[in-house]
Order: structure tokens, then sequence, then C-alpha cells
């Protein structure tokens, strides 16, 4: 029987499975953050249950933390954080709380520190979970009530979805990166067309990403309505787990890795679904609207409800009034208040020297607000052994401490009612960012681009001077 | 979990497609600790804007059923989104289509989520926008949704989730009933 790479994962994982109803699934790695995990402990602690594997679940604290040096946002919050710390010291579960040398980022620590690996199930109460299937993991997002089950007895009851194969060919042109290939993606889906889907990536321009670009790929999945997406694990997965803390070390690294060269969709295995883009004929991607489907190449005009089909009219021009557009004119030059270079879609390493590329020698434009949110601790140091950080300070961008900030606004990060903002996040819903704040999604090449100049700006115009970008 | 069986409620229209579950409670509410409590912070960004069509008109008070567009409950995975609902009073939501994690939620806490075509969805419509006080019945052993005129559609539901809901159960007792298959599988 030829299967796919979700098949063979979940095959693996199916502890029970009766007629007629979902299957007893079995989680590898629970991943826990401060704001869905409290009514899970306390459902926990009402039905007087013990966390069954404790082992299997880390916890860190990123949503609603502050960036800088300054005290938590409110005392809900603070509330919140000491909640967390003090069901992981009841339960025995490792935090990375913020004193921690290797807080940062949920879906940025888990791969960092190796805990993240090919042909795991890894669930947390977090849309974004996604993100870990750049590793040839099965990884999603749950709900509290998930989360509860899951301390409770490592399973999940979960019914079968089905797989899309959506399938990169050709490569990636100059000035278009990782972030640009899922923004086009999710735009030719829309927010609902991978709804009761996995996503496999494949292709070409997907073997062709670091791990990093491999991460903002997968991350963005849940943005289509996809359950999951995942890619195969290579060379490149394998070099990049080497010697992280929770990999496999030495002899037993090798003997992971020839395991993990059996993760990949079988030649012949049937998908349900399959979609082929050319990367070869992508640009640098914006969005224009209030979600994450309405994204445009960044040259292109603001579309018009009128050429919509009529059942997107309202939606359309219900976005365009929110984000003060109006249709057929142009985002290029468009003059924005705020770049966010942050978020678990491209707060890593490589994010953060794109961006520095762009911004190095240059100042930020006048009256615009820069945030640089590394995505961990680690993600901060190595930035700073390359002198990244000044780069930025220098440029006059504002170089913070891990954390979600902007991404939410939960911590006091926001943008104010009318503001625009250009950002790497992945959220562009109303109010998102900042109660009554509008949100471009794009890359960190656009999003540095755009910090220089103060707005829209086609990163390749800016290429010559800044080298080649990736 | 309270069980789910029918319900006779009045309903409102909420005319929008893919509402995300940052619309239903964004995320600035999301501090608290508890399930309960989030009703006031329901739409709350939504609901203060003229001809927003729920919430404290005389039309709509007391409807415990929403009817909306595709793909409602989009994005963030927050569990706080069918817990806002639910405490404000909403038992059950008919919608052209759900996004994945939002269903999950919703049917773990006795929210039902009713998928009907789009010409059905319309058709309800119809009849609630020319006479808000138009009762809805659902009948969840039957999957159907009844105008009062005796039209009826029928709605798909996992047989599962059915089971829960109509018999107010959790799952995690149905999880913990396998505890020796878990136990067995972690030591193979
Ligand atoms: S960075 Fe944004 S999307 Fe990612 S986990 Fe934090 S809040 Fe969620």
């Amino acid at each position: 029987m030829k299967r796919t790479l979700f098949d063979k994962i979940w095959d693996a994982h199916v502890v029970a499975e009766e007629a007629g109803r979902p299957a007893v699934l079995y989680v590898d790695l629970h991943l826990v953050h401060e704001v869905t995990s409290p009514q899970a402990f306390a459902g926990l602690a009402a039905r007087g249950l013990p966390v069954r594997r404790p082992e299997r679940t880390v916890a860190t604290m990123d949503h609603s933390i502050p960036t800088t040096k300054l005290v938590v946002v409110d005392d809900a919050a603070r509330a919140q954080l000491r909640r967390l710390a003090d069901n992981c010291a009841k339960h025995s579960i490792t935090l990375y709380d913020t004193e921690s040398h290797q807080q940062g980022i949920v879906h940025v620590i888990g791969p960092e520190l190796g805990l993240t690996q090919p042909g795991m199930t890894i669930v947390c109460g977090d849309s974004h979970t996604s993100t870990h299937g750049a590793f040839g993991a099965l990884a999603f997002g749950i709900g509290t009530s998930e989360v509860e089950h899951v301390l409770a007895s490592q399973c999940l009851l979960q019914r079968k979805p089905k797989t899309l194969e959506v399938r990169f060919e050709g490569e990636l042109p100059a000035g278009a990166s990782a972030k640009d290939l899922v923004l086009a993606m999710i735009a030719e889906l829309g927010v609902g067309g991978a709804t009761g889907h996995v996503i496999e990536y494949t292709g070409p321009a997907i073997r062709a990403l670091d791990m990093e670009g491999r991460m903002t790929v997968c991350n963005m999945s849940i943005e289509a309505g996809a359950r999951a997406g995942m890619i195969a694990p290579d060379e490149t997965t394998f070099a990049w787990l080497a010697g992280r803390p929770h990999a496999p070390q030495g002899a037993a690294f090798a003997k992971a890795v020839a395991g993990w060269c059996e993760l990949h969709t079988d030649d012949g295995a049937q998908f349900d679904r399959t979609l082929v883009i050319d990367a070869s004929q992508l640009a640098p991607m914006i969005t224009f609207g209030t979600n994450p489907g309405m994204g445009i190449p960044i040259t292109s005009a603001v579309p018009s409800p009128d050429d919509a089909e009529p059942a997107q009219r309202n939606a359309l021009a219900k976005a365009l009034r929110y984000m003060g557009l109006q249709p057929g004119e142009p985002l290029l030059g468009r003059p924005i208040d705020v770049v966010f270079i942050g978020s678990c879609t491209n707060a890593r390493l490589t994010d953060m020297r794109v961006a520095a590329n762009v911004m190095r020698g240059n100042k930020v434009a006048a009256g615009v607000r820069v945030l640089v949110v590394p995505g961990s601790k680690d993600v901060k140091r190595a930035a700073e052994a390359e002198g990244l950080d000044q780069v930025f300070r220098d440029a006059g961008a504002e170089w913070r401490d891990p954390g979600c900030s902007m991404c939410i606004a939960m911590n006091g990060d926001a943008i104010e009612p009318g503001q625009y903002a250009v950002s790497t996040s992945n959220r562009n819903f109303e109010g998102r960012q900042g109660r009554g704040g509008r949100t471009f999604l794009a890359s960190p090449a656009t999003a540095a681009a755009a910090a220089i100049t103060g707005r829209i700006t086609d990163v390749r115009t800016l290429m010559p001077t800044t080298g080649g970008e990736r | 979990m309270t069980p789910f069986k029918t319900l006779t409620s009045r309903a409102v229209v909420l005319a929008a497609d893919d509402v995300d579950t940052d619309q239903i409670i964004p995320a600035r509410f999301l501090k608290g600790t508890a399930k309960t409590g989030l009703a006031a912070h329901l739409f709350a960004d939504w609901r203060t804007q003229p001809g927003f069509p729920l919430l404290g008109t005389p039309d709509t008070s007391g409807a415990q059923i929403l009817i909306t567009g595709i793909n409602f409950g989009c994005g963030s995975s927050r569990e706080h989104a069918p817990w806002a609902l639910v405490d404000y009073g909403f038992r059950a939501i008919i919608a052209r289509s759900f996004a994945d994690i939002f269903k999950e939620n919703a049917t773990k806490n006795g929210l039902l989520p009713i998928a009907l075509p789009a010409a059905a969805c319309s058709q309800i419509e119809r009849v609630v926008n020319a006479q808000a006080s138009t009762q809805l019945h659902v009948d969840l052993a039957s999957e159907r949704v009844s105008l009062p005129d005796g039209t009826s559609f029928t709605f798909p539901i996992d047989p599962f989730a059915k089971h829960c809901l109509l018999g107010g159960l959790d799952e995690l007792g149905y999880i913990l009933a396998f505890s020796e298959r878990i136990t067995a599988y972690e030591q193979r």
C-alpha cells in the first residue's frame, strides 16, 4: 500500500480506533503557553487527574510578556503568567519562563531546542503549531479542552483529515521568499480553501528552502484553513537538527536519521487533492485586506469588489473600507506608520539577517516606528553575535526581547487605531495588531524596505545596493 | 457539559463570511484563567458599530441561534470563542461552513455547529429577516433544522460528536477508557 508522509505518521500513532469513532491518537510532544492552558489545568484539578507524561509537555511564556525591560502590561497578564508557572511547578513540567536563556515563542523554541523531530505528533493550544510540520512532523493546533485531554491521557481523539499536496515547481526568483510563496498559496486557496486537509508541500522550490523558510511556509498553513502543513525531512532537516540540545546525539542521531529517511510520500501514493504553483512566476507579495487570503503581488493594484465573484463582493468591500483603500489604487508608495519584524512566522535568524541586509547603512524613515522582535533568546544572542542588533539600532529601529509582541498585541506592543503597519506576522484580521489598526502582511525583506522608505516598497528596487536577497 | 437534544429559539443573522476568532473575541480579552464571564467581550469590536445585528436589541435578545456565512471561526484556536458564544447564550450556529478547530471546540462546549448548504442558509435567513420573532427548531437526534411552516433541512454531524452532545458526555472519559491500550502503546 503506497502511503503519503501524513499516512505514515498517522498510522504510527493510532492507539485505538473503534468503528464509527474518531481515532485515539498518541501525542509525542505537547507544547503549552500561558494563554490557552490555565483552564485545562483547572479542568484536570477539578477531575483530580495527574498529568500523565509531564516529560512530554514543555511550556513557554510568550504571548503576553513584555519585550522591553518594562513590567508586564497588566494584572491579568501577570496573574496568567503566574498561573502557568504554578501549574508547571505543580506537575513537574519544564517551563521556559522569561528568566530562562532559551525562552522564546513556542514555535520558535520547539525546533531550536531539537524538541521538534521528524515523524512526531506535536500539538499545542495554538493554531500555528503547523510550523513544526517543516520537520516532517504531524503538528496541529488544538483547543483548550484538548489541551486537557493531552495532559490527562497523552492522547487526542482525531478524525482522519484529507490530504492536499501543494507542489511548488521551479525556482523562486530573487526578491521573493518563503513568505511570498505561502502568501501566494493562501491567495490562491482562500482562507478556507484547505479546511479539513493536511497539506504536504513538495517540489523543487520547497526543497531549495532552508529550515527557517520551510517553517515560515508550514506556519501559515492554518491561514488557508489547513489542519496542518508538512514537508518531508531531508539532508537540510538533518543538518539543522544535528547537535540541538534535545535531538538524539552521536550514534543515536545516525540511527534516528536512518529512520527519518523513510518519512516521505511513496511514489504513486494518492493525495485527495493537488495544487501546483509555479514558484518562478512569484513576486514579493503583500496583503491588502483583512484576512491572509487577500494577498496580491506588491506591484498590483488593489482589486475591485466589482470584479470579484459575487459571493466575495461584500467581504472585499468591507475589507477595503476597514483598510481605508480604494479599488484600483496601487499599494506601492503608500505611506505606513509602523513596521513589525517578528512573530513565529518570521523571527528566526535568517529573517533577522534578511531584514538587516536591507536596513544596513540606512535610516528608518521619519515618523515610522520599527519594532524588531527576535523569536527567541537564542535568535537574539545569535543576531547580536553577528552585530545585527547594531544594524537595527543604528537605523533607528527598536531591538526588543523575544515574544509574540505586536503579532497579537496582548503585551502592550500595539499599533494605534487607523495606523498602517507592514508586518512579517501571519494575521491581518481587523484589530489583530491593535484595535482599529490596519495590517499589511509581507516578508521580512519587504517590511525592512518599508521601514527605510516609510512606504510600501518593492524590495527588488533596492536590491542593487543591498546585495541579493534570498 | 449540558446535553443538547432539541432547541427552539429565535435566531440572529450575522451576514459575513470568514468571521475569525479574533472578531468573536479579541486577543486582549484572553488574559483570564476561567472559561466563564466572556459574554461581555463577544464581538467586542463589532458590537459597538451601528447596525451590528446582534447583542442588545429587543429583536435579538434571547436568540440562541446565530446564522452566518462560510468558514465561521477561522484563525486562532482559542476556545474562548465558543466559551464567549455560549456564555452569551448561543446554543447553535448555522453556517455555510466552519473552520476545523472552531468546530471541534464548539462541540466540546455543547455548542452545536450546523453546516447547511448556501441555499438552505439563505432560505432560513430570508424568513428570519422578514420576521425577527421567527422560532427555529433544531432536533439533533434527527439532524434537522425546521422553519415554523414545517420546511426542514438535514445537517451532517459526526456520529461521535452527536453521541457526546446528546448525552452531555465529554471526550476525556472515552479516551481514558483506553488507558491500558495507551500504556501498551507507550511500552511497545
Ligand atoms: S507570534 Fe503570533 S501567531 Fe505566533 S504564537 Fe505568538 S501570537 Fe501566535
